[in-house]
This record gives C-alpha cells, sequence and structure tokens, in this order.
C-alpha cells in the first residue's frame, strides 16, 4: 500500500548516486524510476550490495517490502517465488508471482505411476501468445502416515524432477523422513497445526525450510499460530485458512479475502504471507461419480482461487481440458495492468509481399493483432497486415462500441500508402466486421472479399478464395 | 536471540467491518400481471452493500441471475453448444421454451439477428411476433436483443417497447451512438429497462448512464460494461468491472448499477471451441468450462446478470452461486485431514 505511493525520488535518495551503470540503466535516476515499479531489482544495484551502502540497502528494503511477503520453496533455476503482493486489487499496482499450481503425489502410488506423473506434470506446456504456460510444483502426500514409506516417495520424487516440492503431513516424524532425502531441494513442509506446531517448527528451523500453517476456518487460530511460529524464528510462512467446497465455498472464499484484505490495507505483520488453496478438496466428496465431474469441479474451485488471492493451489487432476483454462485465467489475472493493449497501429508487412499480395485489416487490440500474426507467420503467408486504431480493443467488441467503422478503415487504408504497394484493390476483411463490408466498398472503392471470424481460417480463404477470384 | 515459545501465543483477531457510503440500485426485470405485465414472476437484482462475496457483509440481498441466449433465426454455433440445442435452432419459441424448462434459465435473451439490414432486414413488425411467440411459451422476464445496427435497433426496440407496454423487458442494448433521447423515452414511456452499454471504459459508462438519468429514474437501468473472454481480454474486463463496482461502492453514484455481462463472449476464444492436439481435447469439456471460468472470474467483480449459452457451465454457475448464499463452513473435519484423503 505504501509502495504504490513511492516516487522515484523517494528511491533515489537512498541511491549510490554515482550513475556507474553496472545495472544497466543509463544514470541513478533511471534506476530507480525501474524499481518503483517493479521493473528492476534492487539487487541488480552492485554498489548498494557493499557494506559501505549497507544502511541504504536496509532503508530501502524496508521502504520497498511488499504486504505479502515473497518466499520461495526450492532451489535454484527451478525454484518457485510466491506471494510478495504489494496491492489486493490487480488495478492498483500489479500482481507479483503467479499463483504456482503444484500437482499432487502420494506414498500410495506405485513406482511406475508416480514418475510417470511427475513426467506429465514437468511436460505440461502452451505456448500462449509467446509466453510457456506450466504447472509449478509436486505436492508429496502422506497417505500412510509411515514414515518409511514416505521418505521412499520423497526419495523418488527428488530424484526424478527439479521441480519444487510440498512435503504434506500433519505428522512430524513423516515429515521429518522427507526432509532426511528432501531437506536440499528446500521443500515447502506442511503443515504446522495447534497440535504439532512445535515439532514442526523446529523442522522447518533447523533445515531452513518454508513453513506451512494450517488452522481450517479459524481465523484466530490461524493467526495465533503464524504468530507463534514466527516467535519461534521462522521467517517464511505459508497460510491455509482451509478450502471448502461445497457449503463451505462463501466461507473459503471469505477467509482468504479477509487475510489478504487484513495485509494490504491494515499492514497485518501476521497475516502478511502467501496464501495456500487446495481445490483437491473436490475430489475427496465426489462419492462414486464420474472423475469428469470431479475434475469439473477442482477446476472452477481453482479458478475462483486464482481470482481471490491464493498463491499456491493443490491440484489432483492432470488433464489437459480442466487446467488449460485455468492456466490463462493465471495468465490473464497476473498480467500487468498497467501496460496499454494495444499494438501500434500501421502497415505491417508478412514474409515477402509483392504487389500481388493478398492484403486484410484487423484491430490494434494486441491479443487480435498476435493471434492474426502468428498466424500468417505459421502458414508462411505473404500478405500486408494493416493494424486499424480501435483503441485496443478487438474486432467484434469495437463493431458493437463503433470504434472500428468502415471511414475508419478507409481512412487507414489511405494512410498506409498500400495503393502504391500493391497493383489489385482487394481487401479480406475479419468476418466478425462483415457488416462493414458495403460501406468500405463505397468510402474505400476497394473491393471487399469477407474473412472467416477466426484468423486460422485465412490460410484456407486465401486458397480458396483469393487465386481464384483473382 | 529470541526465546523460543513454550505455548501457542494467543493472538486477537477482529474481522474488519469496513463500510461503504453506497448502495448498488435494485433493479426489477419483468412484470407479473399485478405489476402490469403477463411475466410469471419478476426478478431483482443489484442492491449489494459491499464488494462481491466479502464475507463481513453477509451474502448479497438479491443472488445473481442467468439468462440464455435464444437466436430468432439459425445461427452458426459452436459445436458443444449446438449439440443441446439442436431441435430448436429455427424455432425461439422452442429455444426459450428448452432454456427455461431443462437448462432452468432464470430469464432468456432474444437475440433479434433477423433484422439487421444485412442479414434478412426482417421489419420491426415481424421481431414483434417473434417475441409474441416467445413471450407465449416462457414466463420469464425477457431481455430483448438487438442485431448491432443502431438504427434499425431503435425502431425495432421502440415497437417492441410499445407492443409489450409494462412487462420491464430489458432492452439489450443502448449505445452511444444511438439516439439517446428516444430510446430513453420510449423505455419510459411503455415501462421497460435500459441496458447501457459500453466499451470497457468506465468513463463512457459513466457519461452513457448520465444521458439516460434525463429521461429514466435510476431503477431503470441496468450496465454491461463489455465483456472479453477468457484469454482473450478478460483481464481488462474483469479490472475494468472491479473497479467499477468498487468506485460505486465508494460512491460513485452514476456507476452504481447493476452489472450485466455477454458471457457468452467467452466462445470467442478459438480454445473454447477449435479442435487442438489430444492432450486439451474433448473440446466438448473444454469449451463449457472455458465460459464458465470467465463467468467465476466476473461473479467475483460483482456481476448481477450473466448472459450465458452453454447448459452445463450455466448449472455449474448456478451451483456455485447457490453454494455461495450459505455462511460459513460448519464441519471442520471434513477437511483437517486432506492430506490423508485417498481418491
Amino acid at each position: 500500500m505504501v509502495r504504490k505511493e513511492l516516487s522515484p525520488i523517494d528511491v533515489y535518495r537512498f541511491l549510490p548516486k554515482t550513475n556507474c551503470g553496472q545495472c544497466g540503466e543509463q544514470n541513478c535516476l533511471a534506476f530507480a524510476t525501474k524499481v518503483v515499479t517493479s521493473e528492476a531489482r534492487l539487487e541488480k544495484c552492485a554498489p548498494l550490495l557493499t557494506k559501505e551502502h549497507e544502511r541504504a540497502r536496509r532503508q530501502l528494503e524496508k521502504m520497498l517490502r511488499p504486504a505479502v511477503k515473497e518466499v520461495v520453496v526450492g532451489v535454484g533455476l527451478h525454484a518457485v517465488k510466491i506471494g510478495g503482493k504489494f496491492v489486493m486489487y490487480r488495478h492498483e499496482f500489479t500482481y507479483t508471482n503467479p499463483t504456482a499450481i503444484a500437482i499432487d503425489v502420494t506414498d500410495e502410488m506405485p513406482e511406475g505411476e508416480l514418475v510417470d506423473r511427475l513426467k506429465k506434470v514437468e511436460g505440461f506446456n502452451f505456448e500462449f501468445i509467446g509466453h510457456p504456460l506450466k504447472l509449478d510444483m509436486i505436492a508429496v502426500r502422506s497417505i500412510t502416515n509411515e514414515p518409511e514409506k514416505f521418505q521412499a516417495t520423497a526419495k523418488k520424487v527428488v530424484e526424478n524432477t527439479n521441480l519444487p516440492i510440498i512435503l504434506c503431513s500433519f505428522n512430524p516424524q513423516v515429515i521429518k523422513a522427507g526432509l532426511a532425502v528432501a531437506a536440499k531441494s528446500k521443500p515447502l513442509l506442511y503443515a504446522a497445526t495447534k497440535d504439532n506446531w512445535k515439532e514442526m517448527a523446529e523442522l522447518a528451523l533447523r533445515h531452513r525450510c518454508p513453513l506451512g500453517v494450517f488452522a481450517p476456518n479459524d481465523l484466530k487460530l490461524l493467526r495465533s499460530l503464524a504468530e507463534t511460529v514466527l516467535e519461534y524464528g521462522i521467517e517464511d510462512l505459508v497460510l491455509d485458512p482451509g478450502t471448502f467446497s461445497a457449503e463451505g465455498l462463501a466461507g473459503t472464499l471469505s477467509n482468504f479475502t479477509t487475510i489478504r484484505r487484513s495485509a494490504c490495507k491494515s499492514g497485518d505483520e501476521f497475516f502478511g504471507f502467501p496464501l495456500m488453496g487446495v481445490p483437491m478438496i473436490a475430489w475427496t466428496q465426489k462419492n462414486g461419480v464420474h472423475e469428469d465431474v470431479a475434475r469439473w469441479k477442482e477446476a472452477y474451485l481453482a479458478a475462483l482461487l486464482i481470482v481471490r488471492f491464493a498463491d499456491i493451489i493443490v491440484m489432483h487432476n492432470i488433464n489437459g481440458w480442466a487446467l488449460l483454462p485455468l492456466v490463462i485465467l493465471r495468465q490473464n489475472i497476473y498480467t500487468d495492468p498497467r501496460k496499454p493493449m494495444a499494438v501500434q497501429a500501421g502497415l505491417k508487412a508478412f514474409g515477402k509481399p509483392d504487389d500481388n499480395s493478398p492484403v486484410m485489416f484487423t484491430t490494434n487490440f494486441a491479443l487480435t493483432y498476435y493471434t492474426v500474426a502468428s498466424d500468417l507467420e505459421s502458414a508462411k503467408i505473404n500478405a500486408y497486415l494493416i493494424v486499424v486504431d480501435t483503441g485496443g480493443i478487438a474486432v467484434d467488441s469495437s463493431v458493437a462500441g463503433r470504434r472500428l467503422t468502415a471511414e475508419k478503415v478507409a481512412n487507414a487504408l489511405k494512410a498506409s500508402g498500400i495503393e502504391n504497394m500493391v497493383k489489385h484493390r482487394r481487401l479480406i476483411i475479419p468476418g466478425k466486421a462483415a457488416r462493414l463490408a458495403l460501406e468500405i466498398e463505397e468510402l474505400s472503392g476497394w473491393q471487399v472479399l469477407v474473412g472467416p471470424k477466426d484468423s486460422s481460417g485465412i490460410p484456407k480463404l486465401l486458397q480458396e478464395k483469393w487465386l481464384t477470384q483473382a | 536471540m529470541k526465546t523460543k515459545p513454550a505455548k501457542l501465543v494467543e493472538a486477537d483477531f477482529a474481522p474488519p467491518a469496513p463500510t461503504y457510503p453506497t448502495k448498488i440500485v435494485e433493479v426489477k426485470l419483468g412484470a407479473t400481471k399485478n405489476e402490469g405485465g403477463t411475466r410469471g414472476k419478476s426478478i431483482v437484482i443489484g442492491g449489494e452493500t459491499v464488494p462481491a462475496f466479502y464475507g463481513f457483509g453477509g451474502p448479497a440481498p438479491h443472488p445473481p441471475v442467468i439468462a440464455l441466449d435464444v437466436f430468432d433465426m439459425k445461427v452458426s454455433l459452436p459445436r458443444a453448444v449446438k449439440m443441446h440445442v439442436k431441435e430448436v435452432l429455427e424455432d425461439p419459441a422452442a429455444w426459450a421454451k428448452l432454456a427455461v424448462e431443462k437448462f432452468e434459465a432464470d430469464l432468456v435473451t432474444i437475440h433479434l439477428v433477423s433484422t439487421d439490414p444485412l442479414i434478412k432486414d426482417t421489419s420491426p413488425k415481424e421481431a414483434v411476433k417473434t417475441i409474441e411467440q416467445v413471450a407465449q411459451a416462457v414466463k420469464v422476464p425477457l431481455i430483448i436483443g438487438g442485431c448491432g445496427d443502431p438504427k434499425k435497433d431503435m425502431d425495432v426496440f421502440e415497437a417492441i417497447a410499445e407492443a409489450f407496454a409494462g412487462e420491464r423487458f430489458l432492452i439489450s442494448s443502448i449505445t452511444r451512438d444511438m439516439d439517446v433521447e428516444r430510446c430513453g423515452r420510449f423505455i419510459k414511456r411503455f415501462g421497460h429497462v435500459a441496458l447501457s452499454f459500453t466499451p470497457m471504459n468506465m468513463n463512457l459508462a459513466r457519461d452513457l448512464n448520465r444521458r439516460l438519468y434525463e429521461f429514466l429514474p435510476r431503477e431503470d437501468i441496468v450496465m454491461d460494461l463489455t465483456t472479453a473472454a477468457l484469454g482473450y481480454g478478460l483481464d481488462y474486463a474483469f479490472s475494468n468491472m472491479e473497479r467499477a463496482r468498487l468506485a460505486a461502492l465508494a460512491g460513485d453514484l452514476e456507476l452504481a448499477h447493476p452489472m450485466s455481462s455477454g458471457t457468452t463472449n467467452a466462445w470467442a476464444a478459438r480454445e473454447a471451441w477449435m479442435e487442438m492436439a489430444p492432450e486439451w481435447e474433448p473440446r466438448e469439456l473444454r469449451g463449457p468450462l472455458w465460459e464458465l471460468t470467465t463467468a467465476l472470474a466476473l461473479l467475483l467483480t460483482g456481476v448481477d446478470l450473466f448472459m450465458m449459452m452453454h447448459p452445463a457451465a450455466v448449472k455449474a454457475l448456478k451451483d456455485v452461486i447457490e453454494q455461495m448464499a450459505h455462511g460459513q463452513p460448519d464441519e471442520v473435519d471434513k477437511i483437517a485431514n486432506w492430506v490423508c484423503a485417498k481418491i
């Protein structure tokens, strides 16, 4: 909350002011500007890390501290950062560290199944407008409550994946056995409860691991536990107020919201930690229903938790149809709302277009543009694309909202200079702008060919209509 | 060196109880015989005094409701949707009946696509006939959807408003490039409700509502701030709605209207309907989950009225809304040992 009111000057005051450029910026003020907007991290300032600037560094760290502490699980390249939130609402600043999705394995799984599952989790990937969307963690659950079995499973997990791990058991002996083989990978220990907190805190302290704290639907107890283990010397916590499905859904979201609100709006130090949700709960109440129904329920519980402040979620399903909407939702919620949704309008050439190449237009909504661009590129099409300024709104919405009109298209066509670049006068328009076809013809003098409603159909259209009617 | 605590440190916690000065206006959709219409029941939306599902405010006075889409002519639909309505594609009255009786729609939206001058240019008189058939077939409140041509929509809306005076139909929608005075006047005169539609911009929404206030009481206006699909701008739609609702509760009266979402737009995302590599199939499940996920994100911003398409997405959203009306979780035991659950 304090953070978003910081100005670059507030940060600049504490920087070395040497303009050394080691951070990659022109000068210290430029660096300060990026630090304030979270585009650059303090650690990039090498002089600041020296003894001489220690006091200034501490001061800056305090100033820049997020309302929700950033906690790291795992080591090296695959470590995940969770929490680190500055604000309650994404429009106030931006959300940092997308919700980590953990998939469960158990100490009852046969080895083959376990290894296969780990492979699938690691291999999950969806390329979405240039971003790889992936799964992040493995939650190892002790079903048997037997330390040896849990240890054997944890060992196999560590041997077969680099993904960060959550060791899950309420029995400290079981967690201890897991740590004996997995401590090096800095797992999240789940969880300290009102009954076991001392043993769990001792383990977390000894192995320097972050510690989960669990108090189902009891915020007072959760806060007491958090304060207690902080007093104990633990620095990195993850809070789990319990995930309930069905009749408990409202209470669950209310608890998550209350905790995050206390952290962001009241600066509550005990609630200023990442939150963990467990959509997997949907599977425990399935009462013999079809697995797809459990997947579906787990997915919608996860969607609600991703929006309402969960920093880690534990899931059971690994089927793509149910996970895809979730990883896209996560991507959407965690994009930076300060970035414009528009790309630059104007003429773009794809491949090596000549004076016979097709001419088409789309809007300057970033997602629309990138979708069309990637379809043209992957089909290796030579064409001109005119990007019309609709204020960053997609085709259908901008037609409905009159941000995309025949007049705008005709003007953009004229301004692009395309008339001097091609011999023909035929314009392919998006199928969702079909209603503008006649008017565009009248205003521009170009012949209009109505394209597909989805740009994936462009290659087919070109094959069937562009050549034959030329 | 700290001394490690030997027993649980009892921390206090008083849940926050912030108060918001403004209440979202309550809008009644549909009118029963006693209320001057012919609907079996009317539905009130709005009335919130805290952001959506903030437990400390208690459940919302009126849970969100769902309208299903019906089209007045055969249109192309995603396969996952079409399989549920293929028998009624050319019969709006039968389609509406199916939506209400089988899919439990709270309201029905009739999209008068055929009135589009570029499609069939059906006359306002014929549109009135279509609505007549639908109004006979179902007793739920109706939403009248235009074709998107501002001039034609005004003529069609006016004819329908007059023919069904007193029904409190939701006229979907009034846009900035229409003759707002004319629309405001016929909606007021014939007793209907305006859906004020703006393209994802709070200032434009305020502006259009302000223009409507000259002719309509606030209780006759619902607003649509534009819904973009999951993956295709949902982030902007989400934050626009979240900001609008927070601003409204904080005292911005021009935004303190119930919100409607054209959630059907979720199907504009190709990942909702397209056949993909086997690991993402079947699309018959992926598609409705796409629509549901879009709806859930917006549910949390405070949307009061969802216009939707797929029966499974509608059913699941209804379940969630129903579950959200409950208070605190009662059985802690159910999840206390989730770690050991056998699946």
